[in-house]
């Protein structure tokens, strides 16, 4: 029994890895000028958990294998270096290989959370909602103009709530699909009227949560045209799931023809 | 073994009418019992509705004969809506991390052992133990009563995110009502929690036998008493947190609702309170509630394999001080949980550290307990089968942990099923591992009769292949974008995932159904099972000196006196190639701890 044991754990350890190593499942292909290092970086971690996974199981099988139920004259041993040559290993090894990892990964993280969007992104407004997103371009003015939760009003498409007293906010663009133009940087500004959502467009390799009461900013640069799917991830009631918009990655000539028919619709 | 050699201390009489006896006992053991025998309803429950979730995921439009009976507006014509499967789905996530893997492992193995392993009568209040069983099933009573209100349970996860907990039913079904009673009844958990807690601590410290130095507490001892310290401190967060929602329903008080919200249409007549303070309230206790359900985990296992290996661990002392490490880090780390949350991004990479320095002390204990296996001579049973299986389970979810650690990745892997994977393997499969190894190791003293040992081993393999086929394709569907918490999966690129969905229902389908094997060979044996032994597994703990099961104040009115470390294996004695720890018999032994 002990020895069928053994070989069913490094039968699921090899199993489990198999789908990994062939890339069977895996995030869609990255559009992102900051994606790379995400990607880097988990490639490495995949490796290092990997290696740990497997020599974990295999270390666990081949001990059960070997010192399961053995005959009376058997003699109790100890591992040589005992614990404390364990205790050096995990510090020296997992220690390092860990701090390796956080100072890396920082390098990634830093990319997309601690630099300021260029002064010529591009701003796009994002409102969440239950259970859609609607994006606000400010228009020809460059300005958005003032919001007032009061004015919003579903009926009237107003669904920001855009201060009708505010010339500013007169030629702001409001639709239910976000354009982007590719190689541009886009400086997304995000908040939600009701209650908590997230932006989540995986071959973007963006997600933010968005915070009731709370402005949150964000920015990145898309690298390929096409078309891509903008999802929550925040729990928001009944249409969590269904809740979604579409994401259109054009040339800057595209998105130009597209911002002036979206304007030409309000 | 009666080999106490004690003070004689004076002899309690047990209860004998029914009520005292069974119902509202003080003895620690009964509370033990109705303990594991809540936690045991409560886990057959959580299946049951992981069930329904499954099928619901794999095939989103076919009926589930008879969950019309549950709900006529969640389920009309058995086909689950929406929003009734994210109410299911909350109800799974309560019942499991509170009710399973808080009150089994923890609650219930600990009521009932801790106060034998460390020499012990009873605990110090025995009342604030009958009330912390009650109130915590009161606690679960209230929970189940939200599958009765009009609207059902909330539908808004087990960690309740605000403001979807806080502003009422106009957010959905089960935001009202249903919402109330569950913070109404996760506080009244958290009370039940900290007078376990209360107890837990001065057992350990203060009720200890003539010659139970620390360092000879047995390792589950150990891992209940660092438990108990996380316990009181974590849930001492959570049940003002929860009545702090609560007052947002029933009192117009804003503690978790921003100014000027407009959902349904509706406008918001709260103002100026914080969305993220609830989550860090939550994650507060929600770290440490991870390391509650994993630690008594690691010490039951510990303990199981020691016993079974026949000789010491290689270090008693450095698991001891690994699973304190694991304690005090574990409320530094709590911060990952929110790395996209909207909080300061530099904040996530102060949390993001101590994560990955977590892997140290976990990566020491995986270590020790696998490399003690080297050179011993291991006994396969039903119980440690289960430990060993918790050991392969515990690394696989714990290697996961190093993506979610680091916010950059954390990036593409939040609310997917990466992290499903994660915190079922680490936290839940794991836990649970150590739950049954420690039924199968302790039921003969608890209950004076054996497991069908057959049925044992068959539960186990069922169990541990069957756990991998759920758990481990969760990750490949989150490396991949699959979003969790959605009831069907609309969007164009997950419908590719379809397949690998209907493939973890199946494996889910036929790994719940061993565990009715399991159930069949606990109440089996509970009435027919052959009469156990005092100590069936030769082992030197205190627990195993008493009669089986043992009498009303553990030791017959004498206290036991301690001359050994816990676990003198390999030895030569008179009983064989153990001593136990109240032999006074002289043995050569390697080490004592004193």
């Amino acid at each position: 029994m002990a020895k069928f044991f053994a070989i069913t754990i490094i039968v699921i350890a090899i199993l489990s890895a198999i789908p990994i190593l062939r890339h069977t499942w895996e995030a869609p292909e990255d559009i992102s000028t900051h994606g790379a290092l995400i990607d880097e970086q988990t490639s490495e971690t995949m490796a290092e958990a990997g290696i740990s996974f497997l020599a974990a199981q295999f270390v666990l099988a081949f001990f059960i294998w070997k010192f399961s139920n053995p005959g009376p004259n058997a003699k109790l041993k100890n591992f040589p270096g005992g614990a404390k040559g364990l205790v050096i290993a995990a510090f020296l090894v997992v220690g390092i290989e860990v701090l390796a990892l956080g100072i890396f990964g920082a390098k990634a993280w830093a990319n997309v959370y601690l630099t300021a969007p260029s002064a010529d992104a591009v701003p796009i407004q994002v409102q969440a909602q239950q259970f859609a997103f609607y994006f606000r371009y400010p228009g020809p003015d460059g300005k958005f103009g003032r919001l007032d939760p009061a004015q919003i009003n579903d009926t009237t498409e107003n669904f920001f709530g855009i201060d009708a007293n505010d010339p500013a906010g007169k030629d702001d663009i409001v639709t239910a699909e976000m354009a982007i133009p590719v190689n541009r940087e886009i400086h997304l500004l995000m908040h939600s009227i009701d209650l908590g959502h997230s932006f989540f467009v995986p071959a973007l390799r963006i997600q933010q949560d968005f915070v009731p009461g709370l402005d949150v900013s964000l920015h990145f640069t898309a690298t390929k045209v096409g078309k891509y799917e903008i999802v929550c991830t925040q729990l928001c009631g009944l249409g969590h799931y269904n809740m979604k918009a579409y994401l259109y990655v054009y040339s800057q000539e595209d998105f130009d023809n597209w911002l002036k028919k979206e304007a030409a619709l309000q | 073994m009666h080999d106490m050699s004690a003070p004689a201390v004076h002899h309690h009489a047990p209860p004998t009418g029914f009520i005292r006896k069974h119902v509202f006992s003080l003895d620690h053991k009964v509370i033990g019992k109705q303990y594991y025998g809540l936690a045991l309803i409560a886990a057959y429950v959580g299946m049951g509705l992981s069930w329904m979730m499954r099928i619901h995921l794999a095939w989103t439009d076919a009926p589930i004969p008879g969950l019309q009976l549950l709900s006529k507006t969640g389920a009309p014509g058995g086909v689950m809506t929406p929003e009734y499967y994210l109410q299911l789905m909350t109800m799974h996530g309560t019942i499991m991390v509170f009710f399973v893997l808080t009150t089994a492992p923890f609650a219930a193995f600990g009521n009932f052992f801790l106060p034998i392993q460390v020499g012990a009568e009873d605990m110090p209040f025995p009342h604030f133990n009958m009330m912390s069983f009650w109130v915590t099933f009161t606690a679960f009573i209230v929970l189940m009563a939200s599958f009765f209100v009009s609207d059902g349970p909330t539908l808004g996860g087990w960690t309740q995110y605000a403001p979807l907990n806080a502003v009422g039913a106009v957010a959905g079904p089960g935001q009202g009502t249903g919402v109330i009673l569950w913070m109404t009844s996760i506080a009244l958990f958290c009370v039940g929690q900290l007078l376990g807690s209360l107890n837990f601590i001065p057992t350990t410290l203060d009720l200890r036998a003539k010659g139970m130095s620390l360092m000879r507490l047995p390792l589950s001892a150990w891992a209940w008493f660092i438990t108990s310290c996380m316990g009181l401190t974590a849930f001492a967060v959570l049940m003002p947190a929860c009545i702090l929602a609560i007052l947002d329903h029933v009192a117009g008080t804003s503690f978790f609702v921003a100014s000027n919200l407009v959902i349904n249409g509706q406008p918001i007549a709260h103002s100026g309170g914080s969305t993220l303070l609830w989550q860090h309230l939550f994650w507060f206790f929600g770290h440490p509630e991870v390391y509650i359900a994993i630690v008594p985990g690691i010490g039951i296992v510990s303990h199981i394999l020691i016993t079974n290996m026949r000789k010491p661990i290689l270090s008693h002392r450095t698991l001891i001080y690994s699973m304190g490490a694991l304690a005090v880090l574990s409320y530094m780390v709590y911060g990952h949980h929110m790395f996209v949350s909207g909080m300061n991004p530099y904040s996530s990479l102060a949390f993001s550290f101590p994560t990955l320095v977590i892997t140290i002390p976990s990566t020491i204990i995986v270590l020790i307990a696998t490399f003690s296996l080297y050179g011993s001579k291991l006994r396969i049973n039903s119980a440690s089968l289960f430990a060993l299986g918790f050991i392969s389970m515990f690394v696989s979810g714990g290697v996961s942990g190093f993506f979610l650690a680091q916010p950059s990745i954390d990036i593409m892997l939040h609310a997917t099923y990466f992290v499903v994977g994660h915190f079922h393997l680490v936290m839940g499969v794991a836990a649970m591992f150590g739950i049954f190894a420690g039924t199968y190791f302790w039921f003969p003293k608890m209950t004076g009769r054996m497991m069908n040992e057959t049925l044992g081993k068959i539960h186990f393999w069922l169990s541990f292949v069957g756990a991998y086929c759920i758990f481990m394709p969760f990750h490949y569907l989150g490396m991949a974008g699959n979003v969790r918490r959605y009831s069907s999966f609309p969007d164009d690129f997950l419908q590719p995932l379809i397949p690998v969905h209907r493939f973890i229902t199946v494996a889910a389908l036929i790994t719940g159904a061993a565990q009715l094997i399991f159930l069949y060979n606990l109440i089996h044996s509970r009435f027919w099972g052959k009469p156990a032994p005092d100590n069936p597994w030769e082992a030197t703990s205190l627990e195993w000196s008493t009669p089986t099961p043992p009498p009303f104040d553990n030791f017959g009115g004498e206290l036991p006196v301690v001359y050994h470390d816990p676990y003198q294996y390999g030895v030569q004695s008179s009983a064989g190639d153990y001593v136990m720890q109240t032999s006074p018999e002289q043995v050569k032994t390697e080490h004592e701890e004193k």
